[in-house]
């Protein structure tokens, strides 16, 4: 299939000198998003140096004596210092990332993968798919589509998160919802009385859109099962397969494709992903334990 | 009397003697020489002083999960096959410190280690070899990334292969036309001839390198009975493969059986010891493992070889993506056989045999894609009823 958006053009894919060799940073702010889960932003230790990145690369930090863990960038493609991380504390290492504080130094490898196509979706509606901390690597398309708001059609963010307590980034969610450019809806898996909005899968948040499945491309990002079931849906409302992208995780060593271990069918998340047209992975999704 | 000068590709041969004398030429050059020699009851790579470290007069016995040393009636330096060792032991070395960090005073400090090139004259590699050796080329240094420790030694070393004129039980290079003649990637290439009371070899370069080493040898220029002789071993040993493989559509095959009931019967039998991947010549997979020492002020990341046969190797907060034995043994073929072709353009399995050899329970990887073909419904095996 002709891929109409190419997800490889990533910028500062190459300028990896020494790809397995961390750099430091040290942490500028620590901001803690939600129960598990919390922002740090970094700069490097040396003061000097840019780094670029495209949205929906991922950088593998490196907590010292403790480990390394592959975490996508949440920070603005077009201002990308200070480096932006929003992490959920899960593992060893995102567990002893969310004891750093400010000051301390964490290392950076990267960054690395396969970018959203936000440059070739100008001129089209951009339909933004978010499920728990998937919203973490689509932030990076937000910023870059409303820095350069005039250049895209309509604009949909539609987020699902467990409970209310696990939403990310409230205070931007509020900010985006409130503009007229840009339309955003949020749905919770279960909530208290408290809570007022949508309850229900993301799914859910779908079924009411119009959608001008010619003229659209969505980006998704969250758990597999998710992912499928959206696709599903816009592939119902007669998207091409073409115009979906999806964001895989995999364990990851290196980073530059030379593990073995994110191998995902015939490719590598952490090279020919994260970012994937869903052609490339509809078969593979609907497998287990691939 | 002048030598004859020695041309790239040209055939000289020259006796059994000689062998040390090529030993002491090469050394004198500075390598390293690493070959074959008998440890714990196998024929292992390791390092050579002289030809007394070869394992003259031995050969190997190869079956599914059996593998045993026995006596020849000659005094052959290379009349065995392959053991459970591969070059990749020396090219891509299975632990490998990347870097080391310390704490000066709260700052961390890391220091990358610089990539040691040992130059290593690899004596005894055989075609199948050869063919992994390119195929390892292919990941670590003409992909995206490149490997530096890799490339360093890659490009030190000298390669000296040898012809196969003894097959074993399990291998199958013919069906993945990798041997058993070296054609290419070599800098001398050596066909043992014995023949009665005559012992020699028929040498050929493959580089100037090559043929600069082999014009240090007394030889003689090669006779067209000789030549013969060691062609009829070859095409006697291509006869005689203790294993084939169809590789007929064997991508598309794979691909469209990833539902198989075969896999559930692997993996009654599939202990995932991982036995397959550490002797498999073209096996990747790495690992990272960091460690700190007790003062918590050191810390050092050290790059191990994996094997997607672990749980680890897949585990993601959560679990572990391929949790069933099944899904494991079915990645690691599907990855040998068609992924790899996706990714580097060629097939990952050479026919060397050692993942049928080493396994502990013997499951062989030919007969599984027998039945994999066996099992098949395609539409084209369909049609075909």
């Amino acid at each position: 299939m002709e891929h109409v958006f190419d997800s490889k053009a990533a910028p500062g894919r190459r300028a990896v000198l020494s790809p397995m060799v961390p750099e430091i940073f040290r942490v500028e702010k620590y901001r803690k998003e939600t129960l598990d889960t919390y922002t740090l932003e970094l700069k490097p230790a040396s003061g000097t140096g840019e780094h670029r990145f495209g949205a929906g690369q991922f950088n593998m930090l490196y907590k010292f004596g403790v480990g390394e863990a592959a975490i996508s960038i949440s920070g603005d493609p077009t201002s990308p210092n200070p480096l932006i991380h929003t992490i959920r504390a899960v593992g060893t290492a995102t567990k002893a990332m969310a004891k750093l504080k400010v000051g301390d130094t964490i290392g950076v490898r990267g960054p690395f993968g396969s970018c959203w196509p936000v440059e070739a979706a100008k001129g089209n509606d951009v339909l933004i798919i978010a499920g728990g901390i998937g919203l973490a690597p689509l932030r990076p398309v937000i910023y870059q589509v409303l820095a350069e708001r005039r250049k895209y059609g309509k604009v949909f963010l539609l987020y699902g998160t467990r409970t209310p307590e696990d939403m990310l980034y409230r205070a931007e969610l509020e900010k985006w919802r409130a503009r007229f450019d840009m339309e955003v809806h949020v749905t919770v898996d279960r909530a208290s009385s408290e809570w007022h909005g949508n309850v229900g899968v993301v799914t859910t948040l779908l079924k009411k859109l119009v959608l001008d499945p010619d003229n659209t491309v969505a980006m998704i990002c969250g758990p597999e099962i998710m992912m499928r079931f959206v696709a599903m849906d816009l592939i119902k409302k007669e998207m091409t397969l073409d115009r979906i992208y999806v964001s895989m995780e995999r364990n990851m060593k290196c980073g530059i494709g030379l593990c073995g271990h994110c191998q995902y069918g015939p490719t590598f998340i952490c090279k020919d992903g994260p970012v994937y047209t869903y052609d490339q992975v509809i078969e593979l999704l609907a497998r287990r334990e691939i | 009397m002048l030598e004859p000068v020695v041309e790239i590709e040209q055939q000289v041969t020259f006796k059994q003697e000689q062998l040390q004398t090529l030993f002491t030429v090469l050394q004198k050059r500075g390598y390293q020489l690493v070959g074959p020699t008998i440890r714990d009851g196998a024929i292992t790579y390791d390092e050579l002083n002289s030809t007394a470290d070869l394992p003259v007069g031995w050969t190997d016995e190869q079956e599914a999960g059996y593998y045993r040393l026995a006596r020849r009636k000659d005094a052959a330096y290379f009349g065995y096959v392959v053991g459970p060792h591969s070059w990749k032991k020396f090219l891509y070395p299975p632990v490998l410190s990347l870097w080391k960090a310390n704490l000066q005073k709260g700052e961390v400090i890391v220091a990358p280690q610089a990539a040691q090139a040992p130059k290593y004259a690899l004596i005894g590699v055989r075609s199948c070899e050869l063919h992994a050796i390119a195929i390892q080329d292919k990941i670590f240094l003409q992909g995206e990334y490149t490997d530096p420790v890799y490339k360093a030694r890659r490009e030190n070393a000298f390669i000296v292969a040898v012809n196969c004129v003894t097959t074993g039980g399990t291998c199958f290079c013919v069906s993945m036309k990798t041997g058993p003649k070296a054609t290419s990637g070599f800098d001398l290439a050596l066909t043992e001839v014995i023949d009665g009371k005559r012992h020699y070899f028929v040498a050929e370069s493959g580089s100037k390198q090559g043929a600069e080493v082999l014009a240090e040898l007394t030889k003689q220029q090669v006779t067209a009975e000789e030549q013969q002789a060691a062609k009829d071993l070859m095409e006697k040993a291509a006869k005689k493969m203790g294993r084939q493989l169809d590789t007929t559509g064997i991508y598309e095959l794979l691909y469209r059986n990833v539902e198989c009931a075969r896999w559930e019967d692997i993996a009654g039998r599939c202990l995932t010891c991982t036995n397959c991947t550490m002797v498999c010549p073209t096996c990747f997979c790495m690992t990272v493992l960091d460690t700190t020492d007790l003062t918590g002020q050191n810390a050092e990341r050290k790059r191990h070889w994996d094997s997607c046969f672990t749980l680890d190797f897949s585990y993601i907060h959560g679990g572990s993506i391929r949790n069933s034995p099944k899904s494991r043994y079915r990645q690691w073929m599907t990855h040998k056989l068609a992924a790899w072709q996706d990714q580097f353009g060629t097939s990952g399995c050479v026919g060397c045999g050692r993942c049928i050899t080493w396994c502990p329970v013997g499951i062989d990887i030919t007969e599984e894609a027998r039945a994999i073909r066996a099992g098949d419904k395609s539409d084209k095996a369909t049609k075909a009823i």
